[in-house]
């Protein structure tokens, strides 16, 4: 399997308490190279968690209960990312593994200038380059993301908010890392402005090479930007597919059901619902399928049975943690 | 839904008509911001408008100027036709009649109160209202409208024991109770997760209809504009850009900020091949620095001329609102007969 650069196995989160919160359970995922990986889901569902255990970023009281995440490299190293001792995992991040986090404008610091921000990332890792290199280095990734590179002298509030973000994606690029992980990037952005930061990602990806793990709430975004899809619900992905196949024809009814909650922009008026109900406390022990209650195709067995989601076999790979796939309506 | 509303213009009741409204900010050291420049909009019985625009194009401050929660610089607000008087009785009336519903139902509950309290507080300040048991029906009877049942359950609860969906109904309960004619929801659904905005939403279009109230539905998202509002204002930069019938607004989109808007949403009806060529597309005519023209100043003239395809000399001179079909207006030169036969 030589076109994978990320995979994770067995992940396991939980944010520890009086009662444990469950927030990831047991997923399994595989990265290709170049390929844009989309995790799909509603708040609370555990992917930005996912994120930081991929990046092995869990800070307490969040700890990683189970399961390994692997990466291998470009140049054929393969690296445990839970594994690296502690002067490994800083080389590992950033130059390996580098991601771009929700909130822009919080993201970077109000108090020093682009430069300075830029030129940290490089006294940390390109110790050896000097004060003309960094900042020939920061301009040209400025100027890649779509930003006069005369704007380096700048503070984070004489920036708009996509040209914050962009700034965060030039600095996650830094270091030409080979995957990128984002994490509702343009959320908080306004249509026109997410739609040219996702062009500009896509002429990056398209340019660089670098794979990308894509995480939003927003399934119709995803739809149009990933290859494969992961849609996760209560700590576990529940459909795993092309992004093809779940345009045409989605399995969960979780998934139909946040395909609903977007009304078509252009199409006719049909009824028009999202997914009656909340997701399940994770801090309390789950009996059968944690979509059952908010289901409309519950059945008997999902109360009792948790469904499991089937290993992809091969490249085609679609798989359902659904009793009714399974054919036992 | 808009399908089975009248069309837009045709005289159903105005309840609430704003004309010309102005606010400006005062920044220091700088010349005052106008937010909202000039805007004219009516709000009518049964109907939905909707106001859309991205942030910072002013649309919270229309909310904020007809809530009356700050007094606007110019313009006139007409109440059932009548200019709404400044003393403090008519200010209390005029919050009866025109009650709002905000963005984050995680701030706009009071965490140390229940449900209950949230809704009796607002009865109880209306005339001639229900009191003792009566009062403790009425505030069922506002839980049962918004779907919370049982509502003895609910009432005793605390914010932070609802999630955000039935937060959101417990905030348009409590707007419901001075039964007011005009319900301004400021991006009533943006904060809560996808799979519920629906029912929200379907919530406020059924009490419209139950209820026959005047609804403004401010929001950034096009495609629920379109399928809950009968009529779309589009804002940009303080003013508004485009006004028309829903369908109009957003298939056949007149003002080139509109159709910017339109061709940015994301549609999951298009196929792969067709979305990869559209990005194509926009790249080789992205322009190196649309992210700073963006936030250029720009006083005199089209606000939009320096991100629009279709800038001419003439946009160096502001536009007004020209005729771009029945009922359907745009703020841009290309609707100007003589402009357009000039260039």
């Amino acid at each position: 399997m030589s076109d994978l650069v990320l995979r994770a196995e067995h992940v396991s989160v939980e944010y520890a308490g009086a009662r444990p919160t469950r927030a990831v359970r047991d997923v399994t995922l595989e990265l290709r190279r170049g390929e844009v990986l989309g995790i799909a889901g509603e708040s609370g569902c555990g992917k930005s968690t996912l994120a930081y255990a991929l990046t092995r970023m869990l800070k307490p009281p969040a700890e990683l209960t189970g399961g390994s995440v692997s990466f291998l490299g470009r140049d054929g190293v393969e690296v445990e990312v839970h594994g690296l001792d502690p002067m490994a995992l800083r080389e590992f991040r950033w130059t390996r593994i580098a991601m771009v986090f929700q909130s822009a404008m919080n993201a970077l610091n109000p108090v020093t200038s682009l430069r300075r921000q830029f030129a940290d990332i490089f006294r940390a890792h390109r110790p050896d380059w000097g004060v003309q290199r960094r900042d020939a280095r920061s301009r040209e990734l400025l100027d890649m993301v779509g930003i006069d590179p005369r704007r380096i002298g700048d503070y984070p509030h004489e920036l708009s908010g996509g040209m914050r973000q962009r700034v965060m994606i030039a600095m996650a690029l830094a270091l030409e890392p080979e995957v990128v992980i984002l994490d509702e990037p343009t959320t908080a952005l306004d249509v026109v402005v997410q739609r040219e930061i996702l062009d500009e990602i896509e002429r990056l990806r398209a340019e660089l090479g670098f794979s990308v793990v894509f995480i939003t709430h927003d399934l119709s975004l995803l739809l149009e930007i990933s290859d494969r899809l992961a849609v996760m619900y209560a700590g576990e992905i529940v459909e795993y597919a092309p992004s093809d196949a779940v345009h045409t024809g989605a399995a969960h009814p979780y998934t139909r059901g946040l395909l609903r909650s977007f009304p078509d922009l252009r199409g006719e008026a049909r009824e028009l619902r999202g997914v009656p109900g909340s997701p399940p406390d994770l801090s309390r022990p789950l009996v059968g399928c944690p979509f059952a209650p908010r289901c409309e195709h519950v059945f008997d067995p999902c109360r009792r049975v948790a469904p499991v989601l089937a290993e992809p076999e091969d490249g085609a790979g679609w798989a359902v943690a659904c009793h009714l796939e399974r054919g036992a309506a | 839904m808009s399908a089975e509303e009248p069309p837009a213009g045709s005289s159903i009741d105005t309840v609430l008509e704003v004309r010309d409204l102005t606010v400006r900010f005062g920044q220091r050291g700088a010349a005052a911001l106008t937010a909202v420049d000039g805007l004219s909009l009516a709000l009518r019985a049964g109907r939905t408008l909707a106001l859309v625009g991205e942030s910072g194009s002013g649309k919270s401050t229309v909310v904020k100027a007809l809530s009356r929660l700050l007094v606007p610089n110019a313009g006139e607000i007409l109440l059932r036709g009548k200019p709404v008087g400044r003393g403090r009785a008519a200010l209390r009336d005029y919050r009866r009649t025109v009650q709002v519903v905000f963005q984050d139902p995680f701030a706009s509950l009071n965490p140390m109160h229940t449900v209950g309290h949230h809704l009796r507080r607002p009865l109880s300040l209306t005339p001639g209202h229900p009191r003792g048991d009566a009062l403790t029906t009425a505030v069922h009877e506002l839980l049962r409208s918004v779907n919370m049942t049982p509502p003895e359950d609910y009432a005793a609860r605390h914010p932070h024991e609802l999630s955000g969906g039935q937060r959101q109904r417990v905030a348009i309960a409590r707007a419901l109770a001075p039964a007011p004619q005009v319900l301004l929801a400021d991006e009533p659904v943006s904060m809560l997760d996808v799979s519920i905005r629906l029912e929200i939403l379907n919530l406020l279009d059924k009490l419209k209809r139950e209820r026959d109230l005047a609804l403004l539905y401010v929001t950034h998202d096009l495609a629920t504009a379109r399928h809950f509002s009968s009529e779309i204002m589009v804002m940009y930069r303080g003013e508004v850009v485009e006004h028309g019938p829903s369908d109009q607004v957003i298939l056949a989109p007149a003002h080139p900020y509109t159709r910017m808007l339109a061709a940015a949403a994301p549609d999951p009806s298009r196929s792969r091949a067709e979305l990869a060529a559209q990005r194509q597309e926009r790249l080789r005519l992205r322009s190196d620095r649309g992210a700073e023209a963006r936030t250029a100043a720009l006083d005199e003239g089209c606000r939009f001329r320096n991100r629009c395809r279709f800038a001419m000399p003439a946009c160096a001179d502001r536009p007004p609102s020209l005729p771009a079909g029945p009922d359907h207006t745009a703020r841009c030169w290309l609707f100007d007969q003589e402009t357009a036969a000039a260039s």
